[in-house]
């Protein structure tokens, strides 16, 4: 009995009982515990555990933080990949007296961490990612405006990560789906921690992602290079600026969303409860008024990508660039006045669907406006068709199937009968892989060897585009035509006369064939890395690019730019080029130091949070101490930075030309 | 002046810039939070569920007082701005010391409010409208919480360092925090205690 009290003081809801209940599950929580051990093991076994800190976990600078997003994003794409492909299995063979191998609540679960890790640690990961490789070199700063905060915005994105992973060893996740709608995912309804781990989790790396966004709004309107006026950035830097800027309006709403509905769960407030004066569709409301913006945050900086990418292969300057800047601000305000087009039949009356079937009808003409532009871009140039480039050409196809798409849902009579069906389910699939991923598979490839110093094997960056294309359409194809039958998402079960499952069937070997695919980049990856002698970038330069990024060595060294660059048009470097114009300068940099207090910020709020969730409550207030305590004294800390003398940047800069002569002769 | 010297003044000079314009921001986005948090409770402030009303409730000479005192605060807290640009040390400590007692009578006027009603069966279980009402103004509450800890170490930091540039950018800083709450204090008073009273 006393035990039974200690333990509940001490471990909260923690208990035995939390382990995984059954062999699926386990399976889940072996591969987590097993890779890691597998990695600490690996690390131990080489002796990296002090280059590990040094070099990476405590870095400050932004290409090295845009790696550790890439490779966290990366790992979580191969988590949600395994479940989807669970759930294609399940429904290709749960039908009629067939239960399939999941029970209903297991599936529920898989479906919720499906959505959530897609969006919140894959395609977030991968964006800030990419932007923290590119923005600054594009824009010829060496950094960005706060990289302390920089490299905490990771570390909670990393916490945020690590709570998700949490969930599959101890106790369970959320089954309300991925934006978890009360009352279904209130306390009386999901009194199990699932809910919990997901609030926490998106509150952790959704406070990281508001800090990033601030971050680099400063970083574009204060840190250009002299010269670079805002209509001479690259377009990547404009669609940041816009994503950007819709992060910072919108984060907050998800904030506070996400508190109350941890309020009502914690503290017994009816906010959303079904009883008490709460309104749950206040809830629906409140979290796609952050949630449509988060669409555009995702697609502005790929649209950025693909402007960059379609530029560089078809060697011409991008074609309507003013129009581009104007699409992508009329998309950022138009993303604020849609969010209703989630839930019309909440029966708003005709007169506010109206509205906003109109203004989401009225979204696609920018969006259309930038899809002519690269088209119009790719006319008489003279177009390479690398593997950037492909993911390019299928993103126009899949980007405008599902773009009709929606354009037809944006009928609120349409949406009636389509709502909560497959062909949403269809219809946003195609946006976000065919618009989000692609892009950033498209930007991974073009900018790897600025980051590595060697290319990414083509024919296998191929291969996987052709099965990532073509599995995506025998994929997701089948689910317009199941949407239109009426099977809804989120189905663990359906009966045998509906005659869905042959499309089911379909929908699954697609499944398997997007498997190819990502088994094919997981592939290329590996030999790359093993065949990088062959596939040296030794120029800086591999696709005669033309924004500034270029114009440093391959990979780009620590301190960036041997001496900051003056900017007088657009695409500099190209400029540069055709003049021909060389030289090197250099001059003393100011670097940020090492820091391991952002690692402790993301571990305190890991810890924070863990213990929210388990009840453990006498941590809490430790934990709140630990953060105010590294706050203060790390803002006692008045001088984080160092100085690399011009003598220094001359030497490194000479080391590294002399590597690539070295190189060069083993080619030759 | 040398070319060292000179380097050093502009680097100071942007990253002050850098730093102010990126706290604005994140001002900004505190002010979409408040936004959200007064849209929810618009939308349930008569959801009371058979309990009390605003009406009910507040005590409007009981709020003035507490508006005084936090408007009073922001008035001091310009005067130690004013003193720190001219970089008189001890006018700078009496007026931060000032608006931190101002803040502190705040804040404890507004914890005592929040026990009474909760004492009486109205804490934010019992309505809906309570619910959004103790997360407005408490969340208000505990900002003003954190710009009193805040204030706190800043005084130490003028006592122990005196007024240098970095710790007169972090004063900048926190008297930017100290307006805004002000500002959000403002349309409390008005939606929720005058609106609440008129009962409207």
């Amino acid at each position: 009995m006393l035990l039974g009290h200690v333990a509940f003081a001490l471990l909260g809801r923690l208990g035995w009982n939390q382990l995984p209940p059954n062999a699926i599950a386990y399976g889940g929580a072996a591969m987590v515990v097993g890779g890691l051990l597998a990695v600490a093991g690996l690390i131990t076994y080489l002796h990296r555990w002090k280059w590990l800190w040094k070099e990476w976990l405590t870095t400050q600078d932004p290409k090295r933080i845009g790696v550790m997003y890439v490779i966290v994003a990366l790992i979580m794409l191969l988590r949600g990949a395994a479940d989807a492909f669970l759930m294609r299995a399940q429904q290709s063979v749960s039908v009629g007296s067939n239960q399939g191998f999941l029970d209903a609540s297991h599936f529920q679960q898989i479906v919720s961490a499906h959505g959530t890790i897609m969006i919140f640690f894959v395609a977030m990961g991968l964006m800030f990612g990419l932007i923290n490789l590119v923005l600054p070199l594009q824009l010829g700063a060496r950094d960005v405006a706060f990289p302390f905060m920089n490299a905490s915005s990771f570390w909670l994105f990393f916490a945020g990560m690590a709570l998700v992973m949490a969930s599959l060893v101890l106790g369970d996740f959320s089954a309300a789906g991925w934006l978890a709608y009360p009352p279904l995912s209130e306390l009386k309804y999901s009194p199990t921690v699932g809910v919990d781990y997901w609030i926490w989790a998106l509150q952790i790396s959704g406070i990281g992602s508001l800090l990033s966004g601030i971050n680099f709004m400063v970083t574009i309107i204060k840190m250009r290079a002299p010269g670079m006026s805002l209509m001479k950035m690259p377009m990547f830097a404009w669609s940041v600026m816009g994503s950007m800027a819709l992060v910072a309006f919108a984060f907050p709403i998800l904030t506070v969303t996400l508190t109350l509905l941890a309020l009502d769960r914690t503290i017994g407030t009816h906010f959303f409860t079904a009883g008490g004066g709460g309104n749950a569709m206040m809830y629906v409301n409140l979290i796609w008024a952050w949630g449509h913006p988060e669409v555009y945050i995702l697609v502005l900086p790929a649209f950025g990508i693909w402007s960059e990418v379609v530029a560089t292969f078809s060697r011409k300057a991008l074609f309507g660039y003013t129009s581009m800047v104007w699409a992508i601000w009329a998309i950022v305000i138009l993303s604020y006045t849609v969010w209703l087009h989630h839930f019309f039949t909440m029966g708003a009356g005709a007169d506010v669907n109206a509205f906003f079937g109109i203004t989401t009808a009225v979204i696609a003409v920018p969006t259309g406006v930038k899809i002519f532009n690269w088209l119009f871009t790719m006319y008489r140039g003279r177009i390479s068709f690398r593997s950037p480039m492909l993911w390019f050409m299928g993103f126009v196809v899949i980007f405008t199937i599902g773009g009709v798409a929606g354009v037809m849902m944006s009928v609120p009579a349409i949406d009636y009968q389509v709502h909560n069906s497959l062909f949403l389910i269809a219809h946003f699939h195609m946006m976000i892989i065919g618009g989000v991923v692609f892009a950033f598979f498209s930007g991974l490839s073009y900018w790897f060897p600025k980051i590595f110093g060697f290319r990414l094997h083509e024919g296998l960056g191929k291969v996987a585009f052709w099965f990532w294309s073509v599995g995506f359409i025998v994929a997701f194809t089948p689910l317009y035509v199941l949407g239109l039958m009426g099977a809804t998402r989120r189905l663990d079960h359906y009966d045998a006369s509906l005659g869905w499952q042959p499309l089911f069937i379909v929908a699954g070997i697609g499944a398997a064939l997007i498997g190819f695919g990502v088994a094919a980049q997981v592939a290329q990856l590996v030999v790359s890395i093993l065949l990088r002698d062959s596939n040296r970038d030794l120029t800086g330069d591999p696709w005669n690019g033309r924004t500034l990024e270029w114009s440093v060595p391959s990979p780009a060294p620590f301190y960036s730019f041997t001496k900051q660059p003056v900017v007088q048009v657009r695409d500099q470097f190209w400029a540069d080029k055709q003049a021909k114009k060389s030289h090197k300068e250099y001059e003393d940099v100011l670097l940020p130091k090492n820091s391991g207090w952002s690692v402790a910020v993301g571990a305190l709020a890991f810890t924070f949070a863990f213990c929210l969730v388990w009840h453990m409550y006498w941590v809490l207030p430790l934990a709140f101490v630990g953060v105010v305590v590294t706050l203060v004294v790390r803002s006692m800390n008045d001088e984080p930075e160092y100085v690399l003398t011009a003598r220094e940047v001359e030497k490194l800069d000479q080391a590294q030309a002399r590597k690539v002569k070295e190189y060069e002769a083993i080619q030759s | 002046m040398n070319q060292e010297v000179a380097l050093e003044l502009r680097r100071e000079h942007e990253a002050t810039e850098k730093t102010i314009f990126g706290f604005w921001l994140y001002l900004m986005t505190d002010c979409v939070l408040f936004a959200s948090l007064f849209a929810v409770y618009t939308v349930l402030r008569h959801n009371t569920f058979g309990g009390p009303n605003g009406r009910e409730l507040f005590s409007l000479p009981y709020v003035l007082v507490e508006t005084f005192a936090l408007l009073t605060s922001s008035f001091t807290c310009g005067l130690a701005m004013l003193a720190a640009q001219r970089k008189a040390k001890h006018e700078v400590l009496f007026w931060l010391g000032v608006t931190f007692l101002l803040g502190a009578l705040f804040l404890g006027l507004e914890l005592h409010e929040f026990s009474k009603m909760a004492a009486e069966g109205n804490s934010w279980r019992r309505s809906g409208f309570l619910s959004s009402y103790f997360t407005l103004v408490g969340t208000h509450g505990a900002h003003i919480t954190i710009g009193l800890t805040w204030m706190a170490v800043m005084g130490l930091y003028v006592r122990s360092r005196g007024l240098t540039d970095s710790v007169r950018k972090r004063l900048i800083l926190l008297s930017l925090f100290w307006h805004f709450l002000d500002v959000i204090w403002i349309f409390i008073f008005t939606i929720v205690y005058l609106y609440g009273s008129l009962n409207v």
